[in-house]
């Protein structure tokens, strides 16, 4: 080995260059291989997708066939054991438990990433901001749990006829589990955008609040909308928490204080109860899941023609 | 230095001196400028003429770990007064840009978004104000088309104008132009050059450059700084033709920077 390295001194770097090229041929086929691997990692997320999807709307196609779709899209009560499936019941439930947590999570989480962004030293924004990241690890059982055991209790006082399960403390967990997101994303969106935008204003004689929502807010509006759809999505989703502290009655209201019942929570409550493989009720979960699905997937359409339509290209 | 034809001072810098943290950037700076002239500041990089210009609007102070000591004046007040308020002063003192940073909306809300913060609202004044400081920065001709189309369609020379425009909208007393050519190209910088000249009969001009014919051909009075001082401030044609420090003489001759 030393011998050859030292004969390979004598030579020019170029034919240095090109006596390696000759012996490391194999690393050729190298070069081929690996991007197909790369691709065939690719595809399996994508055939996996089209799994579940194709699960989703088989099963889905089944329950259909037991129950009428204008029934499912118009009827207002969900009581599977008696045979009504109105999925608007679960719809209103998931829709205020979304309400409410955007409610929460928008205000606190923008306040909270405009403070980061334009406001914080670096000194301060190095302690709030991997606190904000912990609040963001916790199990959203936990969370669930401090709905049900704090949030409630509180709340009850203000309010006297509050159930003990209610839409309005899982909402308002909801929205403080999401508030990290919505700082985070927003906040990235925020610092994104150059300086030399905030510097034109600032010697224009603007304030440093007015930087901040005529120059920076509008400029970071489309990263800024696209963390509220996903806060929205992560809402919507949102399983835990509401199976612990929102109740299992489905009820088309707007009301609050009462006990509801979202999209998720009827899925737990049956996949993980006992009603039986083929049944009504077995199939009606896959019905819920693909309007479940519906839902993210027009809020995440919608984010995506909301953030072109008001981008502020820099 | 005496003024031969009286003409007012808008800055008078007192024994300034510029701290980055630890490091000086400016040393015991004395300066007048003088209203309705064109002021360059000259030197090589690093030498501090950028951080004096922002220190004329405070703009420097957005760097956090900044100290200054001394006074600038500005119309006779010290603008390092804790009264004194720096949106004010920035009113009053306009800034260009190295790199044009027009915001990234339509021509017509870049020109109205000084006026719009500074409570200007209708309408009417506004269409007033745009073609008004379009015109002032030469550019209405060519974009009053399109007023109303995105900034950043425009060309650099064009997106300079339009920070220029921006600024004029609301009608400041000084203009503060930090190497405002240095991005554009040469027809760019003629027009920008052409501009400054037009100007100077508003307003006055206080211009940082790192090209020396530019200082030559467009300002009344040059400032020469080197490593944080100012070396020599005299006219124009006296320090690119009888420079009294030597130092001057070798930067001015192109034998350093």
């Amino acid at each position: 080995m030393a011998s050859s390295k030292d004969g390979n001194k004598n030579l020019s770097i170029s034919e240095r260059i090109k006596k390696n090229k000759e012996t490391r041929k194999s690393l050729n086929i190298i070069e081929k291989i690996v991007p197909k691997l790369l691709l065939l990692c690719a595809i399996i997320s994508v055939f996996v997708t089209v799994g579940i999807l194709y699960t989703l709307l088989s099963e889905t196609f089944t329950f259909f066939a037991e129950v009428s779709i204008v029934e499912f899209i118009t009827e207002t009560r969900w009581q599977p054991w008696q045979d009504s499936f109105g999925i608007l019941s679960l719809v209103s439930g998931t829709l205020l438990i979304t309400v409410i947590a955007m409610i929460v999570a928008i205000p606190i989480g923008v306040a909270s990433a405009i403070f980061l962004s334009e406001y914080a030293t670096d000194k301060v924004r190095r302690i709030i901001k991997p606190i904000l990241e912990i609040l963001a690890g916790i199990p959203t059982v936990v969370y669930g749990f401090f709905a049900l055991t704090f949030i409630t209790p509180v709340l009850s006082k203000i309010i006297p006829d509050l159930s003990f399960f209610n839409a309005l403390s899982a909402g308002i967990v909801v929205g403080i589990m999401i508030v990290p997101m919505v700082a985070s994303l927003t906040e990235d969106a925020m610092s994104s955008v150059p300086n030399h935008l905030r510097y034109g204003a600032l010697a224009l004689g603007a304030t440093r609040l007015e930087v901040t929502f005529k120059v920076v807010l509008p400029a970071a509006l489309s990263g800024i909308i696209a963390s509220f759809a996903l806060a929205i999505s992560r809402a919507i989703g949102e399983t835990m928490i509401v199976s612990i502290a929102a109740g299992a009655t489905p009820k088309f209201t707007a009301d609050p204080t009462q006990s509801i019942q979202t999209m998720t929570g009827y899925i737990v409550q049956v996949a993980t109860g006992d009603a039986g493989y083929g049944t009504t009720i077995y199939y009606s979960i896959y019905a819920v899941g693909t309007t479940l699905f519906l839902f993210t997937l027009v809020m995440n359409l919608l984010a995506q023609y909301i953030t072109r339509r008001f981008r502020e290209e820099y | 230095m005496a003024n031969k034809n009286n003409k007012n001072a808008v800055f008078s810098v007192e024994n300034l001196n510029l701290w980055y943290g630890d490091d000086q950037a400016l040393y015991d700076i004395n300066m007048d400028i003088t209203e309705n002239e064109v002021t360059a500041i000259i030197g090589p990089s690093g030498c501090g003429k950028s951080t004096y210009l922002k220190t004329l609007n405070r703009m420097v102070e957005l760097v956090p770990i900044v100290r200054t000591s001394g006074q600038i004046k500005y119309r006779g007040s010290n603008i390092f007064d804790k009264s004194y308020s720096v949106e004010e002063l920035r009113t009053k003192v306009g800034m260009v840009f190295q790199q044009p940073n027009p915001f990234p909306k339509s021509i017509y809300e870049n020109i109205v978004y000084g006026p719009k913060i500074h409570g200007i609202k209708d309408k009417e004044t506004l269409d007033h104000i745009v073609e008004k400081s379009l015109k002032g920065a030469a550019l209405w001709e060519e974009v009053k088309d399109r007023l109303h189309e995105n900034a950043y369609g425009l060309s650099g020379g064009q997106q300079q104008r339009i920070c220029i425009a921006r600024c004029l909208a609301i009608e400041p007393d000084v203009i503060l132009m930090d190497e405002p050519t240095s991005a554009l190209d040469p027809i760019s910088t003629l027009k920008v050059e052409e501009l400054v000249q037009e100007l100077k009969k508003e307003y006055s001009i206080v211009i940082v450059t790192h090209n020396m014919q530019q200082a030559a051909r467009i300002s009344d009075k040059t400032a020469f700084f080197l490593n944080g001082e100012l070396v020599e401030y005299s006219d124009t044609n006296t320090l690119f033709s009888t420079p009294a420090d030597k130092r001057t003489e070798d930067y001015i001759t192109g034998r350093f920077g």
